[in-house]
């Protein structure tokens, strides 16, 4: 990375939140509470039909309080500006307590009743009226300068093939590198595609004791995949050129660059500081609610929930997802690939294979990505209106305090 | 190739089968196609041999393989977990 990017870092426009936190964007977001009232919320969110507008949600009707945790953390993210709540009326999620944490937070929070709001049609026509309210209410919000030291950055890898840990996963590594020199927070997931790399990651660890941590995190992580029968290992990935877990978990490590890794944190904790963060996503406990994540956007959901302002996805594959709530940066690692698909594609990390890029210079090209996103500009997936959110049933218990050993220094 | 202690190397680019190339100063024809991305021994490599790309440990050999023979789920597998195909588990089929 050149040094200029590095001395000089960006600012750029971003919304004010009570909380201290600042959002790159202003989105209003539509939540179902239960699967019973995703019909009901899809129709408000099309018949709006605003790029700035999404729909999320928990299917499940009984009680999960990591859900309930994701749900508080995901509406209450410094990106959402307004909420409108949809319960059906008979589910378990708390839906007084979300909207009053939701209120708490400075946000306009609303709730509809499908079941004392005359029915479907009648919730639909009222939800669409209340989420032009709220747009109403938004447009002009006050802005401030935000700078890189309040950024929080996610990266996760999808649809990986033999390229990805040669071109993309690398040149990430190279962007998390600066950012976190720039004093970002950047998290990088999902432990299970981390087995066969434990050793090397303790290594980096702030103390040792994170280290050994790290270590049980991923041996979590080979368990509960060993019960469930399979590894985090799709079949194109095989098709792509990869053949074992441990050849995917050495591809996918190289996102997270060569800082030291500053904490061990769950979905919902909020990095204290700058710098680099593993996320653990495995539940804790015996294997209850059946596979970790089901696919890519579970993951997405859960670093959004530990604020992450966006998210660089990078795919050998070639998946096209975004995301709600936060912008999705899409970072091709195969060069044909990213012929088949460029209209999904921002970035072509398959430049260094056919010669035509370095790794810095692609480490630099999503750098600046970042900041031009961060800024405002939407990112493909985005502009596309891609809006992807999973939610499922999960446990876990709270980290302790060696999983965040900057923070017992400060 | 990725780290001189690698035993595999990378296609950089999509093989045919026939295509010749040149590992460690010597030429071989590629019997099968390899795909970018794919592996391809790069030393005569008995069955047990354990498999390394980035200098790490990704698996480990269930079948001997010549140089230049391409490494993959039908010679190679997880010192960890089974890797799955869209048919079954790897090393069932």
């Amino acid at each position: 990375m050149s040094s200029s990017a590095k001395s000089n870092p960006p600012e750029w426009r971003a919304y004010p939140r009570a909380d201290g936190r600042k959002g790159i964007r202003n989105v209003v977001v539509v939540a179902y509470l239960v699967e019973c009232a995703h019909h009901v919320s899809r129709r408000i969110v099309s018949q709006v039909d605003d790029l700035d507008v999404h729909l999320i949600g928990f299917p499940g009707c009984f009680p999960n309080d990591y859900a309930s945790r994701m749900m508080r953390a995901v509406c209450t993210h410094p990106n959402v500006g307004a909420v409108l709540l949809v319960s059906l009326g008979c589910e378990s999620m708390d839906r007084d307590a979300l909207q009053q944490a939701i209120v708490d937070s400075g946000r306009p929070a609303e709730l509809l009743v499908i079941q004392e709001n005359g029915g479907t049609a009648s919730t639909i026509a009222e939800g669409v009226r209340r989420v032009r309210q709220l747009r109403d209410t938004l447009a002009g919000a006050a802005t401030v300068p935000m700078g890189v030291d309040e950024l929080v950055v996610g990266t996760i890898c999808g649809g990986s093939d033999g390229t990805s840990g040669i071109t993309a996963n690398p040149a990430v590594g190279r962007c998390f590198d600066a950012l976190v020199a720039d004093g970002a927070a950047c998290v990088f997931e999902e432990t299970g595609e981390l087995i066969g790399c434990e050793n090397i990651m303790a290594e980096r660890a702030a103390t040792p004791e994170l280290g050994e941590l790290i270590q049980a995190s991923v041996a979590k992580a080979e368990r509960y995949y060993r019960t469930m029968g399979f590894g985090s290992f799709a079949p194109g990935n095989a098709d792509g050129g990869l053949t074992t877990q441990e050849e995917k978990s050495m591809g996918a490590y190289s996102k997270s660059g060569s800082s030291a890794i500053s904490g061990l944190i769950k979905p919902g904790d909020i990095p204290p500081a700058g710098g680099l963060y593993l996320l653990d996503v495995v539940p804790d406990g015996e294997p209850r609610f059946g596979f970790p994540n089901i696919a890519d956007n579970a993951e997405i959901v859960e670093m959004i929930a530990c604020g992450c302002h966006l998210t660089l996805f990078t795919t050998g594959r070639g998946s096209v997802v975004g995301s709600a709530i936060s912008p999705v940066i899409k970072i091709c690692a195969n060069p044909e690939t990213y012929e088949r698909l460029s209209e999904d594609m921002d970035i072509n990390a398959g430049k260094i294979l056919t010669g035509q890029a370095s790794l810095d210079e692609l480490g630099e090209e999503i750098y600046r990505r970042v900041f031009a996103v961060a800024g405002g500009e939407r990112s493909l997936s985005e502009a596309l209106g891609h809006q992807e959110f999973i939610l499922t049933y999960k446990s876990f218990e709270p980290i302790g305090p060696a999983c965040l050993p900057l923070r017992q220094v400060n | 190739m990725l780290h001189p202690d690698d035993n595999v190397l990378i296609a950089v680019a999509s093989l045919a089968p026939g295509t010749e190339v040149s590992i460690e100063g010597r030429r071989h024809q590629l019997q099968e196609a390899v795909p970018l991305g794919h592996k391809i021994a790069r030393w005569d490599l008995p069955a047990g041999t354990r498999i390394l790309r980035y200098g790490a440990p990704i698996g480990s050999l269930f079948a001997a393989v010549k140089a230049g023979d391409w490494v993959h789920m039908h010679n190679l597998k997880s010192d960890y977990l089974a890797s799955h195909t869209r048919k079954g588990r790897a090393e069932e089929q």
